[in-house]
C-alpha cells in the first residue's frame, strides 16, 4: 500500500522530530493524509498554519532533519476483494505470508458509521458449545463482546476455539502485539482446522512497532465491512490484545502533548474504542460483523481506565477464571455478561432457557455464600452443604470451558442438577416451567 | 455574511481566518469537496474563530472556504415531530440515503408536503404573546398546538386567522400585529435555538405529582414527580439502559423523548425495533407514537453529542409549552460530558478534576434546571421531567459528573454492582437511593388524595424494615448463624420479602415489567402485613425456609395478572401458610 507516484513533490526539511512524530512546512495537505518519511509509512495528525505533523507508525529512530518526506494524497486504504481470504497481512495491509499482492478495489479505513435507523436487530444466536457462554451468556450475531482476562489465562486458546466452532462464513484475525509463539498458535490452529480458506489475518507482532497498532482494526473492519455489507456474509472478527491497542493510543497522545486523563488515557479513549467496537453490526441485507476481542487486564482490575470504558462501549464482557475447587478454567457466571442474550434466549432457544439460567447462577451465588461461611470458620446448615455440592456440579458440568454441548442439552443438565440438589420451592422457577421440565419430587 | 480560511486543524477542532464578525456558538460550515461540513464556534480571540466540526475531518485542508450562518444551532420545531429518529443535529435519519452516514448529508426534520387539519383556537383581535395557543392540528393522538412562535417579543394582535382546513406546515396560519404595527406571519413552523431554555411560561411551581413508571422500587420506594428530575449512576452491566428503557415503555407520560447520547447503537436499534410494536399500557397505542428518539451513537462525530442533548431538551421544552407531560431520558450524560473533555483538553484549557473542563458542573445544572413542572401563560400545566444516567469510571461514584450531578438532581437511583452480580435487578440500591420527593408535602397531599391514607409513612416504614435487615445481615456475617438470635435472622429475612417482591423486577416479564400504582400499593400492603406479623419458629432454618417459601408465593403473585383467579389463588394459598406460624 505503500507506493509513491512519479512527480511527487519530496520535503527535505523537518523543524521537529519526537519519538513517534515529525513536524515540517508544507501546503495544500489535507488532514488524516498519508506520507512517506525515508520510506516510512506516516499520517498528518496535526496541520497549524503551514506546518504540518506526521505521525511516524515505525517510530522516529534514526530519522535525520534532511528525511525524505512525500505525501500520498489519500487517507490509509485498504485493497479489498475475494481473494483477502486465506492470507496474511502486516498492519499495513501488506502481504507478509509471502504470497502475492491483492488485486481489489482500494477502500479508505477508519470509513463512516452506519446510520443507526439502517442497523438490524442483532437476532441470529451463535453457539460455541460453551456452556458458560451459550447458556448463561449467550452471543448474538452484530455483538461485540470482549474477554476480560488476565495476561496468564488461556483466552487466545478459547478465542481460537470459539471462533472455529462459531459458524461464521469468514473469520478475521487482527493481532495487536500478538507475541509471535500465539501468531503461530493461531496460524496452526487455524490450518489444523482446515478453516484457513475463510480467515484473514492483519498482525502487528511485538516484534513490529506499537505505534503500527493502530491501523490493525480499522484494516481488519474495512475488510469486514467488505464482506458483510457487500458480500452479505456473516464475518466474525476477533481483536487480541486491545490492551495494547488503547496502549500504542496513549504514546501517541503523550508525544503530541494532551492532557491525560484517568490512567495516563488520552481523554478520547472511549470515542477511539467506540469507533472500533461499533463496526459490529446486522446488515439490512443480512451479513453481519460480529466483535470478540480480549482485553487483558492488571490483576483482574477491571476499574482501570481500558477495561472500563470497554465495558460501556462494548454488549457485555467474559471473564474466565480457573476454579480452584474442580480444577478447571470456568467462565465466570457473576462477572461475566452478554447484553444481547436477551434476543434470543427462550426465543431462537427453547422456553425455559431464562428461567433456567437465572435460576443456576442464584444457587451458584447462594453457594459461594455458603463458602464464604465455611472459610469464616462458621457451622454450615444443611441448605449450604447442599449449595457447595451443587456448585461443584455446576462448575464441572456448565462452568467449565472444555465443555462442547448443544443448548438444549445444557437445559437438560440445569435441571438435572437443580433435581439432584434442591427442593421445588428452592428453585424459584415460575410454575408453568416446573410443571413441565422439573425432574425431582 | 461572514467568511473565512481555515489555517489549522487538529482532529475535529479547526481554527479559521474571519473576515467580518462572528457570534460565540454560531454554525458555519466548511466547504470540502463540494460537500458542507456543518460547525460551531467555540472560542474566539481576535480574527480567529476555534470551531468544533459535527463530521469527520479527513481530507480538510488549510485554506478551505468556511461560511458563517450568523445563527446558533437551531431546531425546527413544528408539527410531525413525533415518532421520528433524529440524529444529534435534528437530521432525521430515515430520509438519509445509503445504508452509511455521509458526511455533508442533511436532512430537513419535518415533512413540508404533507397536509394538517388546523382548527383555530383566536378570533381576530385577540392579544397575544410568545408560546400563546392559536390554533391545533393532530399529530398522532395528540393535540399539537400551533403557538406564537417563541421568540416573539411583547404582545400582538391577531390581525388575521386561518379558518378551519387543512395546511402544509409552512403556510401562514395567522398574522399578528404588535403596537407599532409591525406584522409578523406565523407558520406551523418555528426555530429556537437549542442552548437557551424555553421560559415562556407563568410560573414554575414546585413539583408533587407522582409520574409513574411501572416500576416498584421507583414508583414506591423513590418516587419519580411530573416535572421532576433524577439520575441514575451505575458501573458497566448494572442494568442502567434496561432500566431506562422500562421507563420508556411504561412511564404515564404523553410523550416521551429518548436521546441515545454517545452509546451503543444496538441499544437504539433495539428502540427502533420494539417501540413500533409494543403498545403503550395508557392507550393502547404503539409507543412509537408517542416516542421521539434523538440519537448520537458513541461512533457518531463526538461534537454532535453535545448538541444531541439539548435537542432532545428543546424539544420536550416544545412540547410542554403545549401543556403535555413530557419525559425526557438521557442515555448517559457522562458521555456528553467526556465530549466536553475531549474539546476543552483540544482547546488547551487548564483542566479541572479528571481533565474535565472547569464548568462542568455549572452546564450540568443549567441543564437540569431547564426540567420542570410549569403553568403556562392560559393556566394550563405541562411539564418536562428528565431522567439521565451518569456513567461513572470505574463505577466509583466520587467523580466529577456523578458529583456535579448529585447536587441538582433530586431523585439519585444509585444502581450497585453486588445487587447486578447476584442478579437482583432493577439494581436500585434501597438504602443509598433517595428521592426528595418524599419530603415534599406537594407530593404528600398528592399522595394521601390519589395512593392511599399514610402512604408516605407506609414506604418511609418499609424502608426501615430494609436498613434494619441490612444490620441484622451485617450482623449473622460476622457472628454466625447460631450466635445471633432468631430474631435477628426474622429481621433480615422480613427485609428479604420487601427486595424480593417490592425492589425486584422482571423486566422481560410481560406481567411483571410494569406494576400500576394500585397494584403497588396492594403488594406493599401485603408484604408490610408480613413484616408486621410475628411468627413462631423453633430454629433459624425455620425461619429461612420458611420466608423463602412465602416469597416464592409472593413472586408468583408477581407474576400472574392482578386480581386474576390464579393471582387470587395464590394469595389465598400464601394467607393460609402465614396463619400456620403466625402467633
Amino acid at each position: 500500500m505503500v507506493k509513491t507516484k512519479a512527480f511527487q513533490k519530496i520535503y527535505t526539511k523537518l523543524s521537529q522530530i519526537t519519538k513517534a512524530t515529525c513536524t515540517l512546512e508544507a501546503s495544500g495537505i489535507g488532514y488524516e493524509e498519508m506520507a512517506l518519511v525515508d520510506g516510512r509509512p506516516a499520517q498528518v495528525v496535526k496541520i497549524f498554519k503551514n506546518m504540518v505533523t506526521l505521525q511516524i507508525f515505525p517510530g522516529t529512530e534514526g530519522i535525520s532533519t534532511n528525511a525524505e518526506v512525500i505525501f500520498l494524497g489519500r487517507p490509509p486504504v485498504i485493497k479489498v476483494s475475494e481473494s483477502l481470504a486465506g492470507r496474511f497481512f502486516s498492519a499495513y495491509g501488506d502481504p507478509i505470508d509471502g504470497g502475492p499482492e491483492i488485486d481489489g478495489e482500494e477502500r479508505e479505513i477508519g470509513g463512516p458509521s452506519l446510520n443507526p435507523v439502517r442497523r438490524k436487530q442483532p437476532s441470529e444466536l451463535i453457539a460455541t458449545g460453551i456452556a458458560g457462554i451459550d447458556l448463561n451468556n449467550t452471543l448474538v450475531t452484530g455483538q461485540k463482546i470482549p474477554f476480560f482476562a488476565d495476561p496468564d489465562q488461556p483466552y487466545n486458546q478459547v478465542l481460537a476455539e470459539v471462533a472455529l466452532r462459531a459458524d461464521a462464513d469468514k473469520i478475521i484475525l487482527g493481532g495487536m502485539g500478538l507475541s509471535n509463539d500465539d501468531f503461530l498458535f493461531f496460524k496452526d490452529k487455524f490450518t489444523n482446522a482446515g478453516a484457513l480458506d475463510k480467515i484473514i489475518s492483519f498482525i502487528n507482532t511485538t516484534e513490529n512497532p506499537p505505534v503500527e497498532r493502530l491501523l490493525v482494526p480499522d484494516m481488519a473492519l474495512t475488510a469486514a465491512e467488505f464482506f458483510a455489507a457487500e458480500k452479505n456474509e456473516k464475518v466474525l472478527v476477533l481483536l487480541t490484545d486491545m490492551t495494547l491497542y488503547a496502549d500504542a493510543l496513549a504514546i501517541v497522545s503523550n508525544k503530541m502533548d494532551q492532557i491525560p486523563s484517568k490512567d495516563s488515557m488520552p481523554g478520547s479513549l472511549y470515542s477511539d474504542l467506540a469507533k472500533v467496537y461499533e463496526k459490529a453490526a446486522q446488515f439490512p441485507e443480512g451479513g453481519s460483523i460480529t466483535i470478540i476481542a480480549v482485553t487483558t487486564l492488571n490483576e483482574g482490575d477491571i476499574t482501570h481506565a481500558i477495561p472500563d470504558n470497554t465495558g460501556y462501549i462494548t454488549e457485555g464482557q467474559l471473564f474466565l477464571r480457573r476454579d480452584t475447587d474442580v480444577g478447571k478454567v470456568i467462565v465466570d457466571p457473576f462477572r461475566s455478561l452478554s447484553r444481547l442474550k436477551q434476543l434470543v434466549i427462550g426465543k431462537k432457544t427453547r422456553e425455559d432457557h431464562p428461567q433456567v439460567m437465572n435460576a443456576g447462577v442464584r444457587l451458584f451465588a447462594d453457594a459461594m455464600n455458603s463458602r464464604t461461611k465455611k472459610e469464616n470458620g462458621f457451622d454450615l446448615t444443611e441448605y449450604d452443604e447442599r449449595c457447595l455440592a451443587f456448585a461443584l456440579d455446576y462448575s464441572r458440568e456448565i462452568l467449565a470451558i472444555d465443555v462442547n454441548v448443544s443448548v438444549d442439552e445444557m437445559l437438560d443438565t440445569g435441571w438435572k442438577l437443580f433435581a439432584r440438589h434442591f427442593k421445588r420451592h428452592e428453585v424459584g422457577i415460575r410454575d408453568d416451567l416446573m410443571n413441565k421440565y422439573w425432574k425431582g419430587e | 455574511m461572514t467568511k473565512g480560511k481555515v489555517t489549522s486543524i487538529i482532529a475535529n477542532l479547526i481554527t479559521v481566518e474571519v473576515d467580518g464578525t462572528v457570534g460565540q456558538n454560531e454554525i458555519c460550515y466548511i466547504l470540502h469537496n463540494q460537500v458542507r461540513l456543518m460547525s460551531e464556534v467555540i472560542k474566539i480571540i481576535g480574527k480567529t474563530a476555534y470551531i468544533q466540526v459535527f463530521e469527520s475531518t479527513r481530507g480538510i485542508k488549510i485554506g478551505s472556504d468556511v461560511e458563517f450562518t450568523g445563527q446558533m444551532l437551531e431546531l425546527t420545531l413544528g408539527p410531525g415531530l413525533l415518532s421520528r429518529n433524529y440524529d444529534g443535529l435534528q437530521n432525521d435519519l430515515d430520509k438519509l440515503t445509503g445504508n452509511f452516514l455521509k458526511r455533508g448529508e442533511y436532512a430537513y426534520p419535518l415533512d413540508e408536503k404533507k397536509k394538517y387539519d388546523f382548527k383555530p383556537l383566536v378570533s381576530e383581535g385577540d392579544m397575544l404573546q410568545a408560546a400563546d395557543w392559536l390554533g391545533e392540528v393532530k399529530e398522532n393522538w395528540i393535540d399539537h398546538k400551533i403557538m406564537v412562535p417563541f421568540k416573539y417579543e411583547g404582545k400582538g394582535k391577531v390581525k388575521s386567522i386561518a379558518a378551519e382546513g387543512s395546511y402544509t406546515i409552512n403556510e401562514t396560519v395567522a398574522v399578528l400585529e404588535d403596537e407599532n404595527g409591525q406584522t409578523t406571519e406565523v407558520t406551523m413552523v418555528q426555530k429556537w435555538p437549542v442552548k437557551v431554555a424555553v421560559t415562556q411560561y407563568r410560573n414554575k411551581p414546585r413539583p408533587g405529582i407522582l409520574l409513574q413508571t411501572g416500576v416498584r422500587a421507583i414508583d414506591t420506594f423513590n418516587p419519580m414527580t411530573e416535572g421532576g428530575t433524577g439520575f441514575i449512576p451505575g458501573p458497566f452491566g448494572a442494568g442502567k439502559t434496561v432500566l431506562q428503557h422500562a421507563i420508556a415503555k411504561n412511564a404515564d407520560a404523553d410523550l416521551i423523548i429518548v436521546t441515545a447520547c454517545g452509546e451503543r447503537a444496538n441499544e437504539v436499534v433495539e428502540i427502533f425495533t420494539e417501540f413500533p410494536e409494543l403498545e403503550d399500557p395508557r392507550t393502547g397505542r404503539k409507543l412509537q407514537e408517542r416516542t421521539t428518539i434523538v440519537c448520537n451513537t458513541s461512533n457518531m462525530p463526538v461534537a454532535a453529542r453535545e448538541a444531541s442533548v439539548y435537542v432532545g431538551m428543546t424539544l420536550a421544552e416544545y412540547y410542554r409549552a403545549m401543556g403535555l407531560k413530557v419525559l425526557l431520558l438521557a442515555d448517559s450524560t457522562s458521555r456528553w460530558a467526556q465530549a466536553l473533555r475531549e474539546m476543552s483538553n483540544r482547546l488547551e484549557e487548564l483542566p479541572g478534576p479528571d481533565a474535565f473542563p472547569m464548568d462542568l458542573s455549572a452546564i450540568i445544572a443549567n441543564f437540569y434546571a431547564r426540567a420542570g413542572y410549569v403553568v403556562l401563560n392560559n393556566g394550563s400545566s405541562g411539564s418536562v421531567t428528565f431522567i439521565g444516567t451518569v456513567s461513572p469510571a470505574g463505577g466509583n461514584l466520587k467523580e466529577p459528573v456523578t458529583e456535579s450531578t448529585r447536587k441538582v438532581a433530586r431523585c439519585f437511583y444509585a444502581l450497585a454492582q453486588k445487587r447486578a452480580d447476584a442478579k437482583r435487578y432493577p439494581a436500585i440500591e434501597p438504602i443509598d437511593s433517595y428521592s426528595k420527593y418524599l419530603e415534599y408535602p406537594e407530593f404528600d397531599r398528592f399522595a394521601e388524595d390519589n395512593i392511599c391514607k399514610g402512604w408516605v409513612a407506609m414506604v418511609q416504614k418499609s424502608k426501615d424494615f430494609v436498613r434494619r435487615g441490612a444490620e441484622a445481615y451485617d450482623q449473622i456475617n460476622i457472628l454466625g448463624d447460631d450466635a445471633v438470635p432468631i430474631d435477628y435472622h426474622v429481621q433480615y429475612w422480613k427485609s428479604e420479602v420487601i427486595d424480593f417482591i417490592i425492589l425486584q423486577q422482571d423486566a422481560f416479564d410481560d406481567i411483571d415489567q410494569n406494576s400500576p400504582i394500585k397494584r403497588q400499593r396492594y403488594m406493599l400492603e401485603k408484604v408490610l402485613f408480613i413484616c408486621d406479623s410475628e411468627f413462631d419458629f423453633q430454629d433459624f432454618e425455620e425461619v429461612s425456609s420458611f420466608f423463602k417459601k412465602a416469597i416464592n408465593l409472593l413472586k408468583q403473585m408477581n407474576y400472574s395478572r392482578f386480581e386474576s383467579d390464579e393471582f387470587v389463588n395464590y394469595e389465598k394459598e400464601l394467607d393460609a401458610f402465614l396463619t400456620e406460624k403466625k402467633i
